[in-house]
């Protein structure tokens, strides 16, 4: 669709300066496969990696000398990593679901209610984002340590039910919502908790596609944590318990790669499926205006 | 159906209030025109009686019943918005069932209802589309589909058809009024558009500054405006108002000219407007009035506007099509006195 444009200018301008265009065009290409490059390489490392045997883990060679799948069944017979897998898939899931009910109800009555003291709480959700999570680790720590909430799920989830800026995100995004819709849907008799699910949740569904993308991405792949609030293996997530393979002398990087590519497959999936939301939603939103 | 009743309905934001004490009744079954400039509370009247908007004070009646405190849902009416406020995720017929989501009618009565509407509005091939697929006029009739359903007490509209383009606006506007023959309901509608008010309404409400000027028929409001303002929104072009002095029973202008006009109520001498459309003003009438140079022409087919150059500044007349006269050339403008009003300048009152 996107190059009909500049094929369409090419037959004008083309003529005139055909090979300061041309060099433009290789500097480009150029450009664009060294990004493509640096960001290929750690995962053709990875797969790489996961098919070697310990003692070529060490070569820089992309191409294994002997290639095994034997980390792969070594892995996947871990009881240990199915247990982590399960644990981040629970996780990540049960997270990301809070934070789209969650963000998005609190971002949706930010957005479209007027009540005392709005601006307020909206100031103080935002300067949440001024607080990096290495300070917040240590009263959560204390916190759970309270409650007893050390080395459960709970635990590792509370942190992130909600966030700051999915709720930002999501009342940004309801700002597109018109006042209308919800006066219209009003008046036909719904109440604003179904209002806010059967007219306004549909009409932001990109933004809750990508909110769930981010958020997925982010718990999958968090580590500090995790690794804090958690005392046994069967607790650990995928990062945490990948970082401990092998034993004190010698971290096995062929059995971390190995995990961590078999990891990427999830993450893979929920972009895959929310992906089409985010196009589907910019082509809808195209059309109605 | 149901009648309703404004009892000197007020509304402020904060301390500023934007309208001031609006009563009104409207038949059952009646079409009510709201209209005004921007920013004159036809909006806010119409939302208060939604119920979208609370009264600071005040009464509103639906059917007999005060509804003040009533939600949306419980007041028995159905609106339509300006932006269609048809929902892009749904298709037409979801769209047209919404507005029976709250009502226990059973299943297939709501789907013989739906089909029923979708008859009316000569829409019954649309109901699988989503709105992306429609025109803006089929998106409009979505949206009264969506109100009608129903079948509510009284209608409300909010300028439905200023999105539309200039044709379609005028076949809208003949699709509601056919609507309105055949269903029958009360309709509050509220447009800017004086010819949407004239065209439609069975009596329009002529609203300014958060008070109402006048309320009458078409015909009333525009053959009988009740102040200078009523005068200069309806009718287009506006009425040529000529500033002069009242002297019993006729009235001076400032060329020194003197116009006797039939009818006045409460005489003395006072400053005054004399007031005449450009639709009754022409040259070389019977009653002259005023005499000046023309200085532009408006050819309109069968008719020409000319505006003319007057000791009372600019004018405008409305001479034949066929042989008007040209630019420069000097014309006595005349007017039968029947179509001569009398506005007093302190308060803008009608003296006629
Ligand atoms: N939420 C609000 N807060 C403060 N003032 C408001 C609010 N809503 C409306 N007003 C004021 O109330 C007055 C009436 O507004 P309203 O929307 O009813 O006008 P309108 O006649 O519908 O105009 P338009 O033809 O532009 O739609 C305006 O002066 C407007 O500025
Ligand atoms: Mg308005």
């Amino acid at each position: 669709m996107t190059d009909i444009a500049p094929s369409a200018d090419t037959l004008l301008i083309a003529k005139p300066a055909p090979r300061s265009r041309n060099l433009g065009q290789i500097i480009r290409w150029l450009l664009l496969f060294i990004g493509g490059v640096a960001m290929v390489m750690p995962i053709a490392y990875m797969i790489s990696t996961s098919l070697k045997w310990p003692h070529e883990v060490y070569n820089v060679n992309l191409i294994p000398k002997e290639p095994t799948i034997e980390n792969y069944t070594y892995v996947l017979e871990d009881g240990r990593f199915y247990w982590w897998f399960v644990n981040s898939i629970i996780i990540a899931t049960i997270t990301t679901i809070c934070n789209l009910l969650f963000d998005s109800l609190v971002g949706y009555t930010l957005c479209k209610f007027r009540f005392p003291g709005r601006q307020i709480v909206f100031i103080a959700i935002l300067s949440t984002l001024m607080i990096p999570t290495e300070m917040l680790v240590i009263p959560w720590y204390l916190m759970s340590q309270s409650f007893g909430w050390l080395d459960s799920y709970w635990g590792i989830m509370f942190p992130g039910l909600m966030t700051a800026f999915g709720t930002f995100l999501m009342k940004q995004f309801f700002e597109s919502v018109p006042d209308d819709f919800i006066e219209a849907a009003r008046i036909d008799g719904l109440n604003e908790l179904q209002i806010w699910w059967t007219v306004a949740m549909p009409l932001v569904k990109p933004a809750l596609a990508a909110l769930a993308i981010f958020v997925f991405l982010g718990n999958w792949t968090a580590f500090l944590w995790p690794l804090i609030v958690t005392n046994s293996v069967d607790m650990y997530t995928i990062p945490v318990g990948l970082s401990g393979f092998g034993d004190e002398a010698d971290v096995a990087w062929e059995l971390i790669m190995t995990g961590a590519a078999i990891s990427t497959i999830p993450t893979l999936i929920v972009f895959l499926i929310f992906q089409r939301f985010i196009i589907r939603g910019v082509v809808m939103a195209g059309l109605k205006g | 159906m149901a009648n309703l009743a404004l009892r000197s309905l007020t509304k402020s934001y904060g301390s500023t209030e934007v309208l001031h004490g609006i009563s009104l009744d409207v038949a059952d079954g009646e079409f009510v025109v709201f209209v005004g400039p921007s920013g004159c509370g036809k909006s806010t009247t119409l939302r208060m009686i939604a119920g979208l908007e609370e009264t600071t004070s005040g009464i509103i009646e639906i059917g007999g019943r005060e509804v003040n405190n009533l939600e949306p849902k419980e007041r028995d009416i159905a609106m339509v918005f300006q932006n269609y406020a048809i929902y892009p995720h749904m298709s037409v017929k979801k769209n047209i069932a919404f507005g029976l989501r709250s009502s226990n009618m059973p299943k297939p009565d709501k789907e013989k209802r739906i089909r029923e509407v979708a008859g009316i509005l000569d829409m019954v091939d649309l109901l699988d589309r989503k709105p992306s697929q429609l025109s803006g006029g089929q998106r409009q009739r979505v949206a009264i589909g969506r109100a009608m359903v129903r079948d509510p007490a009284v209608f409300l509209f909010d300028e439905p058809l200023s999105n539309l383009d200039a044709q379609l606006r005028t076949q809208m506007r003949l699709e509601i009024k056919k609507l309105h023959q055949r269903v029958g309901n009360t309709i509050i509608f509220v447009t800017h558009d004086q010819v949407e008010a004239m065209t439609m309404a069975d009596r329009i409400v002529i609203m300014k500054d958060g008070h109402i000027q006048q309320v009458g028929t078409p015909d009333e409001v525009f053959h009988s405006p009740a102040n200078t303002f009523v005068a200069r929104f309806i009718g287009a072009p506006s009425m040529n108002l000529l500033d002069g002095h009242l002297d019993g029973a006729s009235v001076t202008l400032a060329g020194g000219q003197e116009v006797t006009v039939p009818a006045l109520r409460g005489g003395g001498i006072r400053k005054v407007q004399l007031g005449v459309r450009p639709d009754d003003l022409h040259p070389g009438s019977a009653n002259p009035i005023i005499t000046g140079k023309v200085t532009l022409r408006e050819p309109l087919g069968a008719e020409t506007l000319i505006y003319v150059d007057t000791p009372s500044g600019e004018i405008i007349a409305k001479a034949d099509g066929r042989t008007p006269p040209q630019v420069g050339e000097t014309v006595e403008l005349g007017a039968d006195p029947e179509n001569l009003h009398v506005f007093d300048v302190a308060s803008g009152a009608a003296l006629s």
